[in-house]
């Protein structure tokens, strides 16, 4: 069992208004993703989660019961800290036995669940050595061994793989993605890395300025999202934003284009909206029947794929190409859309409108 | 982290530096510096020298004039006398000497076991009002003691404090808590509180996180703040004169002081009695050298 809720949290630091009425469902064994920028709320929400800080308001429930007044202790959870925490003056197996010493657990127990998660986690010969002479990605391991050592109802980790260089990261990434596998349990995982978010979740909490902006998985989030910041903030390279009004079966452009109005939209003439437009629904290369004009801006190599920069008006379109592609600044270009495939939002108030018809 | 003496103070020459062109012994200091560090040793030691000298000189060679230096007879009879009256059994100044050990000693470990604490909770919790609370608590040691001797002498007569070790005890901690608080608040504000986080997820309570993994990490600051503490309280000199009078409860200061005057001053006695006051507090704090200068620094520097 490791179901784990939080429903309506609240919590100010002086005029900060950290969490603003955020509530998450986690359910038992998932891989639970809390996405957001920094100073979102993520850690605030984590910690309040593992009872580290106090609210304001709001209540968190684990496996059904509540337990918003209990301490760190009493709510059986396991964290992996983003500076990893480890105690400086103790070696790594004690700081692998720390939580099993705290539940008093006997000598034989420690050295054979300590031994276990040292050889899972590959850090055997490093039982010895204290945190100062560890490497950033060792540290982060025993971090994790550390957590891992006992069974808690929960993992949370607070952007573990953020200090760690990138090819670290990537490795980690399918590493964690098996342990969670292999341990069936609930984890709950702060990131502000939109890729780790999509590569590991099953389930995405995306958080903007202390409350929720969407839950739903990977797919769902990248494909639907629910307003006009979720769009924005994932997916690589951002989400083109084009300014419009709904005219009829046609909209029209704030920069002077016009396109086919997709069948599903429900807003009424004259609304002023955004036509939300990824670098993969977009192409130079193809014809279609629905296209932009614009000018070549600028090319962005980035090896398997090349993001070229359509000026239309004075928006910037990002689109994705293949890398063969070539042009030079200045030039005429035809943009073809994947109108089925885009997404409107309300100008004033963000929202999708995409979500009725689809 | 702990920096010794030696490594804080480079006396060795900077690598990539080009050497002054005048060198003295190859120490890496100008003669200009030599000079002025001489002139200013010889003045700050001179008077320490001096006590030292006529603690062992006998009592002729103390007053001979011209003053000798060199050629006198050595002699042990005044430290003899610190300890021992001349008809045997403890002398007063050997009583006082104790009762600053006691005084001191006592204060201080109250002033740790009541600062520490207060200063870590004020470092983690959140206080209400916390910049006024401690400016409150710093504010009480604005004003130099003389200014509070007399109304606390008034109080202490009331509660029968007077001419009792306690009385010290509890005016010493008094000053030396915020003291501590303040040091320490500085040590603890240095310790991440994340280490405590992941000792209460491990199942610790509070307490025990505090104890396990924090505390260890506070003890060259424990030892530096305790160190100030104790010096201040062994010195201490007004309070001891105001509110002590009979020679079992006396301090060192003020019986040495007290040696002084009167129709003739034993001045090798005062001399040695210096000595032997002087000693406690040098031997400590080199004995926690280490500590103070990792300490003050780890302090000092605020990330």
């Amino acid at each position: 069992m490791g179901t784990l809720a939080a429903h309506g949290l609240r919590k100010s630091f002086g005029k900060v208004q950290a969490l603003d009425g955020v509530t998450l469902d986690v359910p038992d064994g998932s891989f639970f993703v809390v996405l957001g920028p920094s100073g979102a709320g993520k850690t605030t929400t984590l910690r309040a989660i593992a009872g580290l800080e106090k609210l304001d308001a709001g209540s968190v429930h684990l496996d059904g019961r509540d337990a918003t007044g209990d301490t760190p202790a009493a709510r059986d959870l396991a964290m992996v800290f983003q500076n990893y925490a480890l105690y400086p003056r103790h070696t790594v197996y004690e700081n692998i036995a720390s939580p099993l010493r705290a539940r008093r657990c006997s000598s034989s127990e420690i050295a054979t669940a300590v031994e276990q998660m040292s050889s899972l986690l590959h850090i055997e010969r490093l039982l010895q050595r204290r945190p100062a002479q560890l490497s950033g990605g060792e540290m982060q391991r025993v971090a994790l061994a550390r957590a891992l050592v006992r069974s808690p109802r929960a993992f949370l980790m607070d952007e573990p793989l953020t200090n760690l260089d990138l090819k670290l990261r990537v490795e980690m990434r399918t590493e964690l993605t098996r342990i969670h596998r292999s341990l069936g349990a609930t984890f709950v995982y702060v990131t502000n890395d939109q890729v780790e978010a999509l590569s590991m979740a099953d389930q995405v909490a995306v958080l903007k300025e202390g409350q929720v902006q969407q839950v739903g998985t990977p797919t769902e989030v990248y494909e639907r999202p629910a307003n006009q910041w979720v769009a924005a903030f994932v997916g690589s390279p951002p989400i083109s934003l084009l300014a419009c009004r709904a005219d009829g079966d046609r909209l029209v452009g704030a920069a002077g284009w016009t396109l086919p109005r997709p069948r599903w939209t429900t807003a009424e003439d004259g609304r002023q909206l955004l036509l939300g437009l990824r670098a993969e629904d977009l192409s130079v290369e193809q014809r279609g029947n629905a296209s932009l004009s614009g000018e070549l801006y600028g090319l962005e190599p980035l090896g398997d794929r090349t993001v070229v920069d359509v000026r239309v008006g004075t928006e910037i379109l990002k689109v994705k190409a293949r890398p063969t592609v070539t042009g030079t600044p200045g030039e005429r270009l035809q943009v073809t859309v994947d109108l089925d495939r885009a997404h409107l939002f309300d100008a004033g108030t963000g929202l999708s409108l995409s979500e009725a018809g689809r | 982290m702990a920096v010794s003496v030696d490594e804080a103070v480079s006396t060795g020459p900077a690598r990539d530096h080009t050497p002054p062109v005048r060198r003295l012994g190859g120490r890496g200091r100008s003669v200009l510096e030599v000079t002025l560090l001489t002139v200013l040793a010889v003045v700050m030691l001179f008077p320490v020298l001096w006590m030292i000298e006529t603690s062992i000189k006998e009592n002729r060679d103390v007053y001979a004039i011209p003053a000798k230096f060199f050629d006198f007879k050595i002699t042990l009879d005044h430290y003899k006398d610190v300890f021992v009256n001349p008809d045997g059994g403890r002398s007063a100044l050997s009583v006082s000497f104790l009762n600053s050990v006691v005084v001191a000693g006592a204060s201080t470990v109250l002033a740790t076991v009541l600062g520490v604490p207060a200063a870590w909770a004020y470092s983690r919790f959140a206080v209400k009002a916390k910049k006024d609370q401690l400016f409150f608590i710093l504010s009480t040691r604005f004003m130099p003691p003389v200014v509070v001797v007399i109304p606390i002498f008034l109080m202490y007569r009331q509660v029968g404090l007077i001419d009792n070790k306690l009385g010290l005890i509890l005016i010493y901690t008094a000053f030396n808590v915020p003291f501590t608080i303040w040091m320490m608040k500085g040590f603890v504000d240095e310790v991440p509180a994340e280490y405590e986080d992941a000792a209460m997820l491990d199942g610790y309570t509070r307490l025990q996180a505090f104890r396990r993994y924090t505390l260890p990490l506070l003890v060259p600051g424990i030892a530096a703040t305790a160190v100030f503490a104790l010096i201040f309280s062994w010195n201490e000199f007004v309070f001891a004169t105001f509110l002590t009078s009979s020679d079992d409860v006396r301090t060192a200061p003020p019986a040495i002081a007290g040696l002084i005057g009167g129709t003739t001053t034993d001045w090798g006695l005062v001399a040695a009695a210096s000595v032997v006051f002087a000693l406690p507090v040098l031997v400590f704090a080199y004995l926690v050298r280490k500590h103070l200068i990792a300490g003050v620094t780890l302090g000092a520097v605020r990330r």
